[in-house]
């Protein structure tokens, strides 16, 4: 059998992964995929221990994953729905233009 | 009505008034100012006469002596008192004075008709002829001094008062500035006289300085050298005497004060000014004098008065102006130097008579000087501004009223016997020099100053009036008086009327004092001489009488001999003294060369101290200002210094800190979501560190 | 097991930093789906089937979508010239890195590893049943919460996304409507007061 700490660290690698897409890409649309990619890593975490806990019939971890999975995808869509918002305003989704906290 | 003394003030207060408001009069209002000042002259003058005969008919000096003090000014514990006094002395100036000065006053009138400043004049001389009747009523000394400057200020102004004359710019201040010197010394005396007797008061009812008891205090302590304190006094106060009255060495003034206009000559520098310093001898004469009876103190050494030096004084400087007269060529100098000549002889006669004798010659000179020096001025006026007597000449028949009565002057002053006044007072003081135990020096130095007046004079009149004119003639270049044409002309009557009434003083006025009937002396002295023809014929009267007359003929014969017979015809001509001995004449001429000794020793002395003086407050006083100055500036500097690096620096520089801390304060919010997440993700690094292993540490 | 679990990693993994790396951005979405796939797979592997079908659907089929879109809305899909990282990515890989070393080392060192963890008794995974049964009787409120959650979630994408007519300004016209004169005006707000 895999290990848990496999699964954990994994996990943690995808999610700096993740973290450095997210801090590195100018792109916005690539810094919503970049915490993507963390919330997948979370989820693998919570799968991973739900797997590897010792009472047969908990469903917590299941359930947060389910959950989280719900979570993530409409926060996707007002993600993304706000970078087309402004993309309209701005002419552009690089984020390093996109700097003014006044509009 | 009499004059009470208390009322004195009113007499020298008359001019005073008329010269301030004068003073305040515009220039065209002559005959405003002109009757303003004659009629207060006027008041002034029957004030006068009601307070001489006031004093009249009295027994003695002392009774005739009335006073009125005051008090003046606090300062502390003493009082200084000031007042008036009328006694015979006071009372004859007065009339004299204002007698005299009325007639000149109208004289003016006549003589000023042409001058643009002839409200300014009349305003001077009101203010001089105040000054001069306070100085003769004061009875304490201060207020005579505070008078003595008065009257030399108006000497002052009125000697240049053509100003824009540089010459007479220079007199005025030659004139001030000498008899400064002598005042000096005067305000020395009276300042120890005051902390001697303590009190300037002539007299007060027995605690005056002049009176026995404080007198005989002042004789008996005695000073540096012996001298008794009155003497010093005495001989101080007499220094102020010798600047006022032009005595060897502070002469040198007199002669150029004829810068001045004619009747300020007659007024001031003949009759009144100069004799001022007479006048302040025979008032303070009781200090100048031996004291009777004898002080308490000198047993063994014989007291030493002033009176000496009057008397040595007074001879040197009759002699002296009378040699310098006899080479004189300007009408006026003649008469200023016979002026120097005959104050000096007044001297003597204070010196060696006593104040009767002095005052007469005073009296008599006043009037006859006055008569000489208008007539003078008749002269030039006729003669169209003309003063030397080179080029003048033959006026005899020009003008024959200022001839009769300059004659008249003439014989006068020379002492021309038995009908005119010189003749009497001269005499009076050849009698008491002759008759003066210590010494004969000044009664042969007095004669041969009376040789030289009558040779002198009789030099000048024979240049100025005999023989023929020696003017131009035919001169029409004197733009004002072109109807006058070039010749000479008498002058008018308010100028001739003057000139006549004083030829007819000059004449009389000798009748009292003479020793026949020595009324002057009575009265002045207090003494009852005796009286009567007889008187004249007494040995040592006689013999003065023919000494006298002998002086005079001489005299005149000299004169006449070398001018009168053959009267000079060419203004170039050289004098007939100048032939025979040109190297004395020229001696003479140039006054012996006082002015040029004073020029290169006072004169240069004072230029390098007063160089000095500016020096010493350019550097050293300037110096010191500007070190301070200098000081603050570089405190200053430094302040400014400091202020501008440290303080503003330092404040600039904390500025600057909490600016930069605030531009890097403000990288938190720049708007850039990734570096919002970056530090999210440090943050949570950091945390999960602390949680886990900073837990495990502690 | 291992090697299967080895396999799907390193795809995954690979596909993940190609997600995060690639210039294109179209072939970015598309390994982003692989990895997504990638996930799906390990799940399975955890017995965690239902999860795997959710990821599959839900990942995949809507989110990856969704991020074409956004890509084809935003016209971020054509070639560009400029950098694609920030110019100070190292930055950012650094933190990356810092995070992974940290969370490597809490694990690392945690009684997790320590412990020997055998392996459990096969798990099925639970049916479709219990995770129903769960969902509707443990869970119910959260699953209320979250079909709240979705509906304004829908929404506000909507509104968020829509295209605004371009409004021509009379002359004098009201006051300002919240910037409603600008044309490209930063007005959701506008929109929200425009739309009753």
């Amino acid at each position: 059998m895999i290990p848990l700490q496999n699964y954990l660290i994994f996990s943690a690698m995808l999610f700096s992964v993740g973290l450095a897409g997210a801090l590195t890409r100018r792109n916005a649309i690539l810094v919503l995929v970049g915490i993507e990619l963390m919330l997948n890593a979370a989820n693998l975490n919570f799968v991973a221990f739900w797997r590897f806990s010792s009472d047969p019939n908990a469903m917590a971890g299941l359930m947060f994953v389910l959950f989280s999975i719900a979570i993530a995808a409409a926060e996707a869509a007002v993600g993304l729905a706000l970078i087309i918002a402004i993309y309209r305003h701005y002419k552009t989704t690089n984020l390093e233009k996109v700097n003014s906290l006044k509009g | 009505m009499m004059v009470q003394s208390s009322s004195l003030y009113l007499i020298p207060l008359m001019p005073l008034l008329a010269a301030g408001l004068i003073a305040v009069t515009r220039q065209p209002h002559r005959r405003f100012a002109a009757s303003l000042a004659i009629g207060a002259m006027g008041i002034s003058l029957l004030l006068s006469i009601s307070a001489f005969v006031s004093t009249l008919g009295q027994t003695s000096a002392g009774a005739a002596r009335s006073f009125s003090n005051f008090d003046w000014l606090q300062i502390g514990p003493a009082t200084l008192r000031l007042g008036w006094v009328l006694d015979p002395l006071s009372a004859i100036m007065l009339v004299m004075v204002t007698f005299v000065g009325l007639l000149i006053f109208i004289y003016s009138v006549g003589y000023m008709a042409h001058d643009d400043n002839f409200t300014r004049f009349f305003c001077f001389l009101s203010l001089f002829a105040a000054a001069m009747l306070g100085l003769v009523i004061a009875n304490n000394l201060l207020l005579l001094f505070m008078c003595w400057e008065l009257v030399g200020l108006a000497s002052y102004l009125l000697i240049g008062f053509w100003y824009h004359k540089p010459s007479a710019a220079a007199a005025a201040k030659k004139a001030f500035i000498t008899t400064r010197i002598g005042d000096v010394v005067f305000l020395l005396g009276i300042v120890w006289l005051y902390s001697q007797a303590g009190t300037l008061l002539f007299y007060d009812h027995g605690h005056g300085c002049l009176e026995h008891l404080k007198l005989s205090e002042l004789a008996g302590r005695t000073t540096v050298g012996g001298l008794a304190v009155s003497t010093g006094i005495g001989l101080l106060i007499f220094c102020g005497a010798i600047g006022k009255s032009g005595q060897v060495p502070l002469h040198v003034w007199l002669p150029d004060a004829m810068e001045g206009p004619t009747p300020v000559s007659a007024l001031i520098h003949a009759a009144t000014m100069v004799a001022a310093g007479v006048f302040l001898v025979a008032r303070v004469y009781p200090l100048m004098a031996e004291p009777i009876p004898a002080p308490v103190g000198f047993v063994s050494a014989p007291f030493i008065s002033a009176l000496p030096v009057v008397a040595w004084v007074g001879a040197i400087t009759a002699v002296f102006a009378a040699c310098i007269a006899v080479a004189q060529t300007d009408i006026k100098r003649i008469l200023a130097y016979s002026t120097v000549s005959q104050l000096g002889f007044m001297m003597i006669g204070l010196g060696v008579g006593g104040v009767a004798v002095g005052m007469f010659h005073l009296i008599t000179h006043a009037f006859f000087k006055a008569l000489l020096f208008m007539g003078a001025g008749s002269v030039i006026h006729g003669c169209h501004e003309e003063q030397d007597i080179r080029r003048l000449g033959g006026l005899k028949k020009y003008m024959p009223v200022t001839f009769a009565t300059y004659a008249i002057g003439m014989m006068a002053l020379s002492g021309v016997p038995l009908f005119f006044s010189g003749f009497w007072s001269k005499d009076g003081i050849l009698e008491a020099a002759h008759t003066w135990k210590p010494s004969q020096g000044p009664f042969y130095l007095a004669a041969f100053g009376a040789l030289l007046t009558a040779f002198y004079m009789t030099r000048q009149v024979c240049y100025v009036f005999f023989g023929n004119y020696r003017g131009a003639k035919g001169d029409h270049s004197h733009a004002a008086d072109s109807l006058h044409g070039g010749e000479p002309h008498e002058s008018p009557r308010v100028m001739t009327m003057p000139l006549a009434i004083l030829a007819v003083f000059a004449v009389v006025l000798g009748f009292i004092g003479t020793p026949a009937w020595p009324w002057f002396q009575n009265y002045l002295g207090g003494e009852n001489l005796p009286s009567g023809v007889g008187e004249l014929f007494r040995h040592d009267v006689l013999y003065t009488i023919l000494i006298s007359t002998v002086i005079v003929t001489v005299g005149i014969g000299l004169g006449w001999r070398l001018y009168g017979g053959k009267p000079v015809t060419n203004p170039n001509e050289v004098d007939v003294l100048e032939r025979w001995r040109p190297d004395i004449y020229g001696l003479l001429r140039n006054k012996f060369y006082v002015d040029e000794l004073y020029e290169v020793t006072v004169i240069r002395f004072n230029a390098w101290f007063a160089a000095f003086c500016d020096s010493l407050d350019y550097w050293v006083w300037n110096g010191a200002v500007l070190a301070v100055s200098y000081l603050i500036v570089g405190i200053a500097w430094v302040d400014r210094v400091f202020d501008e690096y440290v303080i503003n620096l330092g404040f600039d520089e904390s500025c600057k800190g909490i600016a930069d801390g605030g531009r890097l304060f403000s990288r938190l919010q720049n708007g850039r979501v990734q570096n919002y997440l970056r530090v999210i993700g440090v943050a949570l690094a950091a945390l999960v560190i602390f949680l886990v292993w900073g837990r495990k540490a502690s | 097991m291992q090697f299967a679990f080895a396999i799907i990693a390193a795809l995954t993994l690979v596909s993940g930093i190609a997600a995060m790396s690639l210039r294109n951005l179209v072939h970015c979405a598309l390994c982003l789906a692989v990895t997504f796939a990638g996930l799906a797979a390990m799940y399975l592997q955890l017995h965690a089937q239902f999860i795997s079908f959710a990821q599959v659907l839900v990942y995949i089929g809507a989110v990856a979508i969704l991020v074409v879109f956004a890509i084809l809305l935003t016209r971020s899909g054509e070639p560009v010239t400029h950098p694609v990282v920030h110019s100070s990515w190292i930055v950012g890989v650094i933190i990356a890195l810092l995070v992974f070393g940290v969370l490597t080392k809490v694990i690392l060192s945690s009684s997790i590893s320590s412990a020997a963890l055998h392996p459990l008794p096969p798990k099925d995974g639970p049916s479709v049943r219990e995770i129903g049964n769960s969902l509707m009787i443990d869970y119910v409120l959260p699953l209320q919460v979250i079909g709240l959650l979705l509906t304004a979630a829908t929404i506000g994408a909507v509104i968020i996304a829509m295209h605004e007519p371009k409004i021509s300004q009379p002359p004098a016209s009201t006051p300002r409507v919240n910037g409603a004169e600008v044309p490209h005006a930063s007005g959701h707000s506008a929109e929200l007061t425009h739309h009753p």
